[in-house]
């Protein structure tokens, strides 16, 4: 059995499209390039795939990453091949290597993840400067989220703003994205006291403690 | 998407769908979807499914047309359903009119909208989408500037309670009358002459019904009498258009990127059914049997499976046992599919040993329950529905099926049958029990059984069209009975809302009156009505009684034999006078076995002998129809 990691960006028509949604729309990509994914054992078989992390719905990304094990013979580039012109449209392959078969769950290893966050309404670059470095000065920032309370502020690694394009803001985060420590940027944006609505979210990548792939720039 | 290039409509979707439910029912995109130029193509056709994206995708009807039209090079087809309550919310808000989901043009920009509707509790759904789209509900204050509205679909065999919201109805299979239609369309809006010749044209088109070119007759008591054509090109009757043989199976099926009611390739293996169950509609009204090659259906569902790559199949037809090569499908898909973690399902099985077998062998992975739908408890009452099946035989087979390793057994009954009684009710909870105990020699007390509890109504074009619906409180009686014997370890039952079942015999027996019922409940908020938690009884009532309508008149009447029914312009094929027969058969308990056995001549023979005759053959359930030339 050998396994397998790809990098591919997630975009405009798989927006709103979930994280389990995302697995079978993996599932069936393999199906339709004819390719045998390994399976697990019981009473209910299921494909063995692996997404590195969870994606917000609605959010797009252009770094995600995706493990997968693979009955068959064949070496990356046929498999890079078959699974690029069969893809559901909005998922865009752009890498693929074998991996290590025993190295541990990609999940696991998960440092932080960088957002690029625009603006969609025109929003005064001042004040937002302003409200940044209020933010970074606080040393807990407690928030709730679905009936729980949890600290915002340790899982902010960074906040940057760019030069405005066309009158509207865009930021970047640099957020943990450790197990159980996980941080939103639609929760920092709220937390910078703007609907988060009004911003489009795209990660644009993943941190792990040493390099995933080995042959990717 | 550039946010400099994005339409308004996409900068709107962006600000908005975050904070709706499921948003992806709203954005289109999917794998296979197709997106013609909307400019190079004369002819726009917008399909709608009246309820959620979730349902409506895996509409099979639906993927039929969206893949016949959009293979014509001129016409484009696309899709609409109905938003779910907080989206039709922020786009009333917002002014937002109904789109498309492939080029998100709005729906009243459309030529034709095409709405398919398989059962009636879609109807106020179906008002609503069009005034969601900026289209005046009723087909008289339309004019030329918007799409002609067409229905099809099951309910349509009694159009006449959605009659003046539509310009047109397709009465049975679409599959052809669909091309007449467009072509009629597109030639129409290269003149420019009014509506009036357009629908016209239509109503020349085998099938096809224009409501507003009747007016319904009343005699001097006040009774229904039939409908009256007000133009020369309304014939007296309407036929049902049907296929002489079944069209290449759709394999383009689009994959929706995020989860639906049936994720899967359906294909349709035969339509029609010979086995006359007199409560059932469908047997009646799409017949006759026609037979899908062995090999056609191999090679399509090969061809979406590679197309799709959707982990589920299903082999749809009323009675999948009576296809006459069932054993040779089941073989070579087992044959060709193992292996490849496919999950194959084959409804509508027949209570025999074939089923399990046929079951046993598409279950790679065994299937966690295994349906049986005996319909009544009693060999009376079987003899009266025309669906027989000893208590013996039953038992012998659930007791295979637990042998077999299955845990979970689902019975479908049917209460308030015509000349039931409480005994015939005891009788499906004493049956119930026996059967959970055959599974308990093999599963312990692991074995279970469901019993689904439905309760009949009187459909038109069936034999039963003469009963009355039994009464409120005695289908509430009923269901109580069961509930309180259908408990305990391994018994469990589901049953449907006796007030829901009320409403569709309401709607499908109703006449061309009942539209004001149906749009005074739309005005007073009725949608969704297929849905328990959105369905509101009460509201119903109000309409009907605003619309000074008794509505208890459509389901509780015991009609006469010389009864004419709203319905009667539609002619199915099978004739009246045999239904009415087979009524009285079953007023003796006779039983029809079935009709490929002998035929009883219920008139799809002569009504579609041209169509028989092109179309030789043994994928017919009915006889062959030989030329004069061929019988010298």
């Amino acid at each position: 059995m050998k396994r397998y990691r790809v990098l591919y960006s997630k975009t405009e028509p798989l927006r709103y499209t979930g994280m389990l949604d995302i697995q079978h729309i993996w599932e069936r990509l393999f199906r339709r390039a004819h390719l045998d994914l390994a399976y697990s054992q019981g009473f209910h078989p299921q494909p063995r795939i692996q997404q590195a992390a969870p994606l917000p719905l609605s959010f797009l990304s252009s770094y995600e990453v995706l493990d997968f094990w693979f009955e068959g013979e064949s070496d990356s580039l046929s498999i890079f091949k078959s699974i690029s012109v069969t893809a559901q449209p909005g998922l865009e392959i752009q890498y693929l290597e074998e991996v290590d078969p025993p190295s541990p769950p990609l999940q696991t290893l998960l440092e932080l993840a960088i957002y690029s966050v625009t603006d969609l309404i025109g929003i005064d670059q001042n004040l937002m400067e302003e409200k940044i470095a209020l933010i970074m000065k606080e040393h807990s920032i407690i928030r709730e989220r679905r009936n729980k309370t949890y600290d915002l502020r340790p899982l902010i690694n960074e906040i940057k703003l760019d030069d405005p394009f066309n009158n509207l803001l865009k930021l970047e985060f640099n957020l943990s994205a450790r197990e159980a420590a996980t941080g939103r940027p639609d929760e920092l944006i709220a937390t910078l006291g703007y609907d988060p609505l009004n911003f489009r979210y795209q990660r644009t990548y993943l941190k792990f403690p040493s390099p995933i792939f080995v042959h990717h720039p | 998407m550039n946010l400099f290039q994005a339409s308004p409509l996409d900068q709107w979707l962006e600000r908005t769908l975050p904070a709706i439910q499921k948003p992806g029912r709203y954005v289109g995109n999917e794998l296979n979807q197709v997106r013609k130029d909307w400019n190079s193509v004369p002819l726009h056709v917008a399909l709608a499914f009246p309820d959620i994206y979730d349902l409506g995708l895996p509409n099979l009807g639906l993927a039929i047309l969206y893949d016949l039209i959009n293979k014509r090079e001129d016409s484009l087809a696309e899709r609409v359903f109905a938003p779910w309550v907080d989206m039709e919310a922020a786009m009333r808000s917002s002014g937002i009119p109904l789109f498309s989901l492939e080029s998100q043009h709005p729906i009243r920009q459309f030529d034709i909208l095409g709405i398919t509707l398989p059962y009636e509790t879609l109807y106020t759904n179906a008002l609503n989408l069009l005034d969601l789209s900026g289209i005046p509900v009723h087909a008289s204050k339309r004019t030329e500037e918007h799409p002609l509205i067409i229905a099809g679909g099951h309910a349509m065999l009694n159009p006449e309670p959605m009659a003046p919201f539509l310009d047109a109805v397709v009465v049975g299979e679409g599959e052809e009358a669909i091309q007449e239609i467009i072509s009629t369309v597109k030639t129409w809006k290269q003149t420019s002459s009014p509506r009036s010749d357009l629908l016209n044209e239509l109503a020349r088109i085998p099938g096809v019904y224009i409501p507003g070119f009747y007016a319904p007759k009343t005699n001097s008591s006040g009774e229904y009498t039939g409908l009256k054509p007000l133009r020369q090109a309304a014939t007296a009757c309407i036929q049902k258009r049907i296929v002489g043989t079944l069209p290449d199976p759709v394999t383009d099926f689009i994959v929706p990127s995020i989860d639906v009611v049936h994720n899967r390739v359906a294909i349709e293996i035969m339509r029609g059914c010979t086995r006359g169950c007199r409560f059932c509609q469908a047997g009646m009204i799409t017949r006759p049997v026609r037979e899908r090659r062995v090999d056609e259906i191999l090679n399509s569902l090969q061809t979406a499976l590679d197309k799709t790559g959707f982990e589920e199949v299903a082999l749809l037809s009323l009675s999948s046992s009576d296809h006459t090569k069932i054993k040779d499908i089941v073989e070579a898909i087992q044959n060709r599919f193992k292996e490849k973690h496919l999950t194959i399902s084959l409804p509508s099985l027949r209570i025999e040993s074939l089923s399990v077998e046929l079951l046993e062998k598409l279950s790679g992975s065994r299937q966690t329950s295994f349906t049986l739908a005996p319909e009544a408890a009693t060999d009376r009452l079987r003899r009266i529905i025309n669906k027989p099946i000893s208590d013996e035989a039953l038992i012998d087979v659930t007791r295979l099926i637990y042998s077999r390793g299955w845990r979970v057994i689902k019975c479908y009954f049917m209460i308030g049958h015509p000349e039931e009684t409480m005994d015939d009710v005891k009788a499906i909870a004493d049956l119930c029990k026996r059967v959970v105990l055959e599974g308990r020699k093999f599963h312990g007390l692991k074995a279970s059984l469901h019993a689904g509890i439905s309760t009949f109504i009187p459909k038109p074009h069936t034999p039963f069209q003469w009963q009355a619906m039994d009464s409120l409180e005695s289908i509430t009686e009923k269901q109580h009975y069961l509930r309180g014997e259908l408990r305990g370890p391994g018994l469990k039952m589901s049953w449907s809302d006796p007030q829901t079942s009320l409403l569709e015999a309401w709607l499908c027996r109703g006449d061309r009156q009942t539209s004001r019922a149906i749009y005074n409940a739309w005005k007073s908020g009725a949608k969704f009505d297929a849905w328990q938690d959105h369905f509101d009884f009460a509201r119903w009532q109000s309409a009907f009684q605003e619309a000074g309508i008794d509505p208890f008149e459509f389901s509780h009447r015991v009609r006469s034999e010389n009864e004419v029914f709203p319905w009667d312009h539609i002619n199915i094929g099978v004739n009246k006078d045999y239904l009415l027969e087979d009524s009285k058969w079953s007023q003796k308990a006779e039983l029809r076995p079935d009709c490929r056995e002998n035929c009883y001549v219920c008139g799809i023979l002569p009504t579609f002998k041209d169509t028989r005759r092109n179309n030789p053959g043994d994928h017919w359930g009915c006889p062959e129809v030989n030329t004069k030339k061929d019988k010298e």
